[in-house]
């Protein structure tokens, strides 16, 4: 991982703004990320059988511990393969 | 990190690849029975033997902190404080230093020390990074592992377009050696946005532009000109005309860093012209904010406003230098910003006659933006060698052949008032009876001296809107 020093005038945030909320699930790429809490995979798995019924493509993400932010390059996985990530806080 | 303390007494800092820290590793020894002395080694921790409770500085903490330049150093501390230091190892400083008069007599009089790891090349910039590097105040941005860095900073919006090169903290505080200035100073105040930028904030854009440490103080006074009410950066950006900054380096410095003033000099290839121009526009897109499209209106824009900086000819010059124009010393370093188009080759091969070339360069001037404009725009002239040449020869100076010039452009309002010519452009009807109205005003044209030494060539740069509503060229000396 490379860290570098911001070269703007720090105004904007340095992580990027959030999407606007999609109005379908259809076609869509939906990302289900597991922080790794006890039990939120069967949340995921229900949440999984849902989405996909309603037309879009799921992809599983795990955090390595609950304990900590989600590492740069996940967040960076799950932002260039999916259209909507849903994150389950599980316990 | 705060410097970790030296234990008291003597103290000495070695590495077994040192062939003077080898010879006199038993006099080492020697002088820890007889004195007392903690040794640090950097390489190898079982150096130097028969010296008793080595300190291995591995990650070289010590060494930096302290300063070490050279292997050996022997040092003399007193409550954690340094009171003195030798370096290398020569008989008799090394008695005065530690009262030790008994050295091996087979032990040469004198030897040079090797370069400390410390300083070692290879590991400065690590270091530098590792021990100094939260002095830094600028956001950290953590590019991912399966990012590409330079894509990654594409997407941020950092780049003018080319690649760039990543400003780790190893690489910006290489950079800040480039200055005496504090990291934190700030420099000016950047338009649009108008946004105090500090040392530290244009290191990390010279990096970014590639420019090497020794470019950083010419790209600082570049950012003060610019950010200048006379030199209006805000204007010059918001303009739909394609002016940006162009950046002549007069004095010493331009030959110590390698910039070039000759053939080809607003051309490709030469790293300090082509990034030092590049570094003072990052800064006003970052920094201040001036984006095209944004605040940058320009309708067609130029090439140079990528990076347009070159170094003036002094030594070939029987000129002046410009920076004496603006009232510095000869001899000072500076640099002057000049508002101004893409340049454009003025060719005449014939001249030998100074009056003759003059005409060639006044005609030249005249067709600037619009032939039937006039005084509005100031412009520059860079005169190539072949050119000044016939103007040295007849013993014309810089100031007579910029008089002569503008003379040379005089013409009257009749030619010139709108319609005139079958052309609409032009000035109002008012000026119909005015005589002589020269293209520019008498201090509306530069003239620097650059440019390879075949070829009966010079260039005109055209300028931006001159006077208090516009640009004024502006100098800074370089610090």
């Amino acid at each position: 991982m490379t860290t570098v020093l911001d070269p703007t005038s720090e105004k904007s945030p340095a992580t990027w703004q959030r999407q606007p909320r999609p109005a379908s699930l259809e076609g869509l790429t939906v990302g289900l990320l597991d922080i790794s809490k006890p039990r939120g995979d069967v949340f995921l798995d229900r949440l999984e059988e849902r989405i996909t019924a309603q037309g879009a493509t799921v992809k599983r993400y795990q955090k390595p511990t609950f304990a900590k932010p989600a590492p740069v390059d996940l967040r960076h996985e799950i932002a260039t393969q999916c259209d909507a990530v849903i994150e389950a806080l599980a316990d | 990190m705060t410097a970790p303390e030296l234990p008291d007494g003597l103290v000495a800092f070695v590495k077994r690849d040192c062939p003077t820290c080898v010879t006199v590793g038993s006099a080492l020894a020697h002088i820890q029975q007889v004195a007392g002395l903690t040794v640090y080694t950097q390489d190898d921790p079982s150096f130097p033997s028969g010296v008793e409770g080595v300190i291995h500085d591995g990650d070289l903490a010590n060494s930096w902190h302290h300063d070490i330049e050279t292997v050996p150093t022997l040092l003399k501390v007193s409550n954690g404080a340094e009171l003195d230091r030798i370096v290398g190892w020569s008989r008799t400083q090394w008695t005065e230093f530690t009262g030790v008069d008994d050295f091996d007599p087979d032990l040469p009089e004198w030897r040079p020390g090797c370069g400390s790891l410390s300083v070692d090349p290879n590991l400065v910039d690590e270091l530098r990074a590792r021990f100094s590097g939260s002095s830094l105040k600028s956001r950290r941005v953590e590019l991912a592992v399966l990012e590409d860095e330079i894509e990654a900073m594409y997407d941020r919006g950092w780049s003018d377009g080319l690649p760039l090169v990543p400003p780790t903290e190893a690489r910006v505080l290489a950079m800040l050696e480039g200055t005496w200035r504090s990291p934190d100073e700030v420099v000016a105040t950047v338009p649009p946005d108008l946004v105090d930028v500090t040392v530290e904030k244009v290191a990390i854009n010279a990096v970014m532009a590639g420019c090497k440490p020794e470019y950083l103080p010419v790209v600082l006074a570049a950012i003060e000109a610019a950010c200048t009410d006379s030199f209006n950066m805000h204007g010059l950006l918001a303009t739909t005309m394609p002016v940006g900054p162009v950046v002549v380096v007069s004095g010493p410095i331009a030959e110590r860093i390698g910039m070039n003033s000759g053939r080809n000099v607003m051309g490709q290839g030469n790293r300090a012209n082509s990034t030092i121009g590049r570094a003072l526009q990052l800064v006003v897109r970052n920094v201040g904010g001036g984006r095209p499209g944004e605040v940058d209106r320009a309708a067609h824009g130029q090439p140079g406003k990528l990076s347009f900086c070159f170094a003036e000819d002094e030594a070939g010059s029987p000129w002046e230098p410009l920076s004496t124009d603006f009232g510095h010393a000869p001899e000072t370093s500076t640099v002057t910003l000049f508002a101004g188009e893409g340049a454009r080759c003025i060719v005449d091969q014939l001249s030998r006659d100074p009056e003759s070339l003059a005409r060639s360069l006044a005609q030249a001037l005249i067709a600037m933006h619009h032939h039937k404009l006039v005084i509005g725009f100031d412009a520059m002239i860079i005169v190539g060698p072949e050119h000044v040449r016939v103007f040295e020869q007849a013993g014309w100076t810089k100031t007579q052949t910029r008089d002569r010039i503008i003379e040379l452009t005089k013409r009257d309002g009749a030619e010139l008032v709108r319609g005139a010519g079958g052309i609409d452009e032009g000035l109002p009807e008012a000026f119909a009876d005015a005589t002589a109205i020269p293209k520019v005003g008498p201090d509306g044209l530069i003239l620097v001296h650059a440019g390879g030494g075949a070829g009966m060539f010079s260039e005109l740069i055209g300028g931006w809107v001159n006077g208090a509503t516009g640009s004024a060229p502006t100098s800074r000396p370089i610090h």
